[in-house]
């Protein structure tokens, strides 16, 4: 991923802060500060964010048939969680701050892929992680988030 | 602000957690997983039992918890592991506890569980002193 321009704006701090429940002053207004998991939304920036519709292109959710993009039996997952019993989960997810953000920053961000590793799991038949680190830096280049993020593929939907 | 290692600090997140919320917070972030919206599709495609929220949504409620003791622009680290799914219907509680203070630093353990006292955000945060 990465994202050219990830401009740091009111209204969306302010429909961020209320989707988490959070009335706090701070992220209303023309000076709102963000929120500390703002930055994840910066997939609302990124051209090929693949969890998004996008205009002209298939997408997975249910329409008419439960999926919009069928598969062959037994085809494997892809395509961002769908089909196949097995689905793409957020493991982890971590933050670095390196200065608070706040409304008018406009920010670049890199991801870089990091480890990848498999383990046996109790609840979802095999695991595969992959982790991946994304560096937001503001107008100026300076580092502002940094942000370690990890990701899981599991054979089969969790067992409850 | 005196910080005293062991201080906790316990926050309702959210009480009955409603499909709406998920939906809003789909919206806000730019994630459209229809995992986390779509019913027909979770239940018939991936084979959940109903929708589920985002980890994230999960870690941004949680976030309050932290950001109502240091404020948000103190901030130096958050971060913790999804250890269960969260479901519509769902009472979640923070618990954040003082660990240790250290070269200008808060450190605290961020424990969120749901109604039934299960675990489904075990992480951690540091803010400036």
């Amino acid at each position: 991923m990465a994202v050219e321009r990830f401009v740091i704006e009111e209204g969306h701090i302010a429909s961020f802060a209320r989707s988490i429940g959070d009335a706090n002053d701070v992220y209303y207004g023309p000076d709102a500060a963000a929120p500390p998991t703002f930055v994840q939304s910066s997939a609302q920036w990124d051209p090929d964010y693949f969890l998004r519709p996008k205009v002209g292109q298939p997408w997975f959710g249910s329409g008419k048939n439960p999926s919009g993009i069928t598969r062959a039996p037994g085809g494997s997952g892809g395509g961002g969680g769908g089909g196949g019993g097995g689905t793409g989960l957020h493991a982890e997810q971590h933050y670095e701050y390196h200065r608070p953000l706040r409304v008018g920053d406009v920010l670049t961000a890199t991801t870089k892929p990091g480890k990848t590793w498999e383990k046996e799991g109790r609840r979802a038949g095999k695991l595969i992680f992959s982790e991946s680190v994304t560096e937001y830096r503001d107008q100026h280049g300076e580092l502002v988030v940094t942000a370690r993020g990890v990701g899981v593929r599991t054979e089969k939907p969790v067992e409850q | 602000m005196g910080w005293n290692v062991g201080d906790t600090h316990e926050v309702t997140l959210v009480d009955d957690l409603k499909r709406t919320q998920i939906v809003q917070y789909a919206g806000a972030s730019g994630d459209y997983n229809p995992l986390h919206t779509d019913e027909v599709f979770a239940t018939k495609v991936a084979g959940y039992p109903t929708v589920f929220a985002h980890g994230m949504l999960t870690m941004g409620m949680t976030g309050r918890a932290i950001t109502d003791l240091v404020g948000v622009e103190s901030l130096a680290k958050f971060g913790g592991r999804f250890t269960s799914q969260v479901f519509p219907g769902d009472s979640l509680t923070a618990k954040v506890t003082v660990e240790s203070v250290e070269d200008g630093l808060v450190n605290f353990t961020v424990s969120t569980t749901n109604q039934d006292g299960k675990e489904v955000f075990s992480g951690y945060a540091a803010a400036k002193a």
